[in-house]
């Protein structure tokens, strides 16, 4: 049962390879337009590495510059066949390298929607690994005088002032960590004994955030001690204060961030996807209608075309079947072996 | 005696006239450059013009406007110049107006030098506009709730945070104002009631800064109340404490960021200024080329090119005695209508 037959006269054949051409030119376009969002992405997740747990979300880019790459040689490929289709002398060279090539091509392809796929994905895990690095920052962050966290503090100041956001979830994330360090505490005052001996751990804690935090579009000036005080400022009421500090937590910020950058790249990727799928159907189609007109005295007939020989499945194991062979040879001899030996 | 003059036979005409329409394409380029340039510097202005007294000068980026398209205007029609020289028929239409064009490119070049030089000076005016504006701005950063001036805290909080910088000319600037607005002082209280008596203007000065001075980088808490007090925080000293906020005054920062702008956007102009002088003396070239065939008829024949006819001070004393016939030819014609006035009368 073929897929996609279709009738191609000569001057069609010409027309589809002409057209291939510019298109191949275009997808080869769309695949360094792929691999350089790939890096411009994996940049940015390595900018804020330092408050990320984990690097799991980097498959995502590192999949779309693998993509990007391989579509590259796929279209030029692509391309230096259509350029010698039309050529029934130089076409036949091709014959052995087409099969792989369009096992490969479809592979990598299917690699690009799925990838796609993988940064909608994977939102959940940057989430967790953005509320996890978060955490261990806010709680380094007094810790400038620590070799290998000394820039802890200004890695979360500059992230809160240029993403607009206090904390993990809010700025209460702030109360609940000593964020000032010991160095800068007087112990023999009678306000410091009294704030550590007041919890478990003698943490000194303190309902207030760093500078940061503060929000430059708020009227008056920052109030970031004693927050929740309100006799403690004048004309300060801290639930209907809303412009005082920034309202909303990190990790928000930055998941927002990397998902709006990824929705814009999977928009890109899918438009290359389906130039890719178009390109190689065209080559397949071409392929095949002049492999009809192969061997004969006079090219310009008319021919068929199509897409697949067989249908889905068995075209597919077709090329599975191979694969599988090689990895299952090893698994098949030891048994015959056995045989053998109760034979003997 | 003609300057620098060149033998040229076809091969050379044809190659000269090829470099010739490709130099000009890169000088379209290069003016649609300066065009951007200007834009750019535009914007920039325009984006801190709060800061700036409101009445900055837009005129060094509106010239550079103005000389993008220009240079792009006459670049594309040099280059038509130039791709119609290679055909005798078609080069015989321009004859006569390439003479003046070249003498329109000459001004044109000077313009661009004159542009140049006012990129450099264009500092020191910004200078004086920066300081007074950052005064103003620093003055009305409590007026957040005076229509027009309720964003200037915002605006200041920005800049310096973007800037890394504090005050005018450093953070000491903050002590001399009242940044605090009136509604957030409680006016019962002692404190309150201390400061304000402390000083003719009735101000509540303290010795504390916004919290946009605060540095980053420190390794302690933000100290930004009673900075001079070194009593007031725990192992504390304000002459030694580096890192706390930010030590460089606004006008420096900004007159630098503008400063490097504009010395680079003044660079490329001078280089653009070079371009174009390089396709003036090759279309004079061209032009002297085309006009000096030893056989009219035969267009494969040998000519001579120049960039002037006569030398430098020949062309000088004609081009003065030009010009003084001009003026005496007026006087003439007075003169002959004064008489014939008189006779008339």
């Amino acid at each position: 049962m073929v897929v996609g037959k279709m009738k191609l006269t000569f001057q069609k054949r010409v027309k589809l390879a002409q057209y291939l051409w510019m298109l191949s030119w275009f997808a080869t376009l769309g695949g360094a337009v792929t691999f350089t969002l790939g890096c411009f992405l994996k940049t940015e997740l390595r900018r804020r590495g330092e408050v990320m747990d984990n690097t799991d979300i980097h498959c995502v880019p590192n999949t779309l510059m693998i993509v990007g790459l391989a579509s590259m040689g796929i279209n030029y490929f692509a391309s230096r066949i259509c350029q010698d289709a039309l050529d029934p002398g130089r076409f036949p060279r091709w014959k052995t390298f087409l099969k792989p090539f369009f096992g490969c091509s479809v592979f990598f392809t299917t690699l690009m929607l799925i990838s796609v796929i993988l940064s909608y994905a994977m939102k959940g895990s940057l989430e967790t690994s953005l509320k996890i690095g978060l955490k261990n920052g806010i709680r380094f962050y007094k810790d400038t005088d620590t070799p290998g966290r000394c820039f802890q503090k200004q890695t979360i100041d500059r992230l809160q002032m240029e993403f607009q956001c206090c904390g993990n979830s809010n700025y209460r994330d702030w109360f609940e960590v000593q964020w000032i360090s010991n160095r800068y505490l007087d112990f023999s005052s009678k306000e410091v004994k009294d704030r550590i001996k007041s919890n478990v751990d003698g943490r000194y804690l303190i309902d207030g955030v760093p500078f940061s935090c503060c929000n430059p579009s708020s009227p008056r000036p920052c109030i970031q001690y004693r927050i929740t005080n309100n006799t403690a400022h004048y004309n300060y009421e801290h639930q209907t204060e809303e412009l005082n500090l920034f309202i909303r937590g990190c990790r928000e910020a930055l998941v927002y961030y990397y998902m709006g950058l990824m929705n814009t790249i999977g928009a890109v990727v899918l438009s290359v996807f389906l130039l890719q799928c178009s390109v190689l159907a065209s080559v397949r189609l071409l392929q095949t209608s002049m492999e009809a007109v192969a061997g004969q005295e006079n090219v310009e007939v008319d021919s068929e075309g199509y897409l697949l020989e067989k249908g889905v499945k068995e075209t597919f194991m077709e090329y599975v079947d191979p694969v599988l062979k090689l990895l299952w040879m090893n698994q098949v001899t030891p048994p015959e072996a056995k045989a053998e030996a109760g034979a003997s | 005696m003609a300057l620098m003059k060149v033998k040229f036979d076809l091969k050379k005409r044809v190659k000269l006239a090829q470099m010739l329409w490709l130099m000009y394409w890169f000088s379209i380029m290069a003016g649609v450059l300066v065009f951007s340039m200007g834009l750019f510097f535009k914007i920039e202005l325009r984006k801190r013009s709060e800061l700036m007294d409101n009445n900055e000068s837009h005129f060094v980026p509106n010239i550079l406007i103005g000389v993008g398209l220009l240079a792009c205007f006459l670049s594309a029609s040099g280059g038509k110049i130039c791709y119609d020289s290679l055909d005798s028929t078609k080069f015989v239409k321009w004859k006569s107006i390439v003479k003046p064009f070249l003498i329109c490119c000459l001004f044109f070049n000077i313009l661009l030098i004159v542009t140049a030089a006012m990129c450099f000076a264009m500092r020191i005016p910004l200078e004086f506009t920066l300081a007074e504006g950052l005064k103003n701005g620093m003055k009305y950063y409590k007026d957040t709730d005076t229509p027009g001036r309720c964003y200037m805290k915002r605006t200041l909080d920005l800049m310096q945070m973007e800037f890394r910088c504090c005050g005018n000319n450093n953070y000491k600037d903050w002590f001399e104002i009242q940044w605090v607005s009136n509604r957030y002082l409680d006016f019962s209280s002692k404190g309150v009631k201390d400061r304000i008596s402390s000083n003719v203007d009735g101000k509540y000065l303290m010795d504390g800064v916004p919290f946009s001075c605060c540095n980053p980088s420190s390794p302690r808490p933000c100290i930004q109340q009673q900075i001079t007090n070194n009593s007031a925080h725990y192992s504390y000293d304000h002459y030694t404490e580096e890192l706390n906020i930010w030590k460089r005054g606004c006008r420096d920062a900004l007159v630098s960021y503008y400063g490097g702008m504009m010395n680079t956007i003044g660079i490329l102009v001078l280089m653009v200024t070079l371009l174009h002088i390089a396709v003036m003396i090759g279309l004079q070239y061209v032009n002297t080329s085309l006009s000096t065939l030893v056989n009219p008829e035969d267009p494969e024949s040998e000519s001579e090119g120049w960039i002037l006819e006569k030398t430098v001070k020949e062309t000088f004393t004609d081009i003065m005695a030009k010009m003084k016939a001009m003026g005496k030819g007026n006087q003439v014609d007075e003169g002959a209508n004064e008489e014939a006035a008189a006779t008339v009368s």
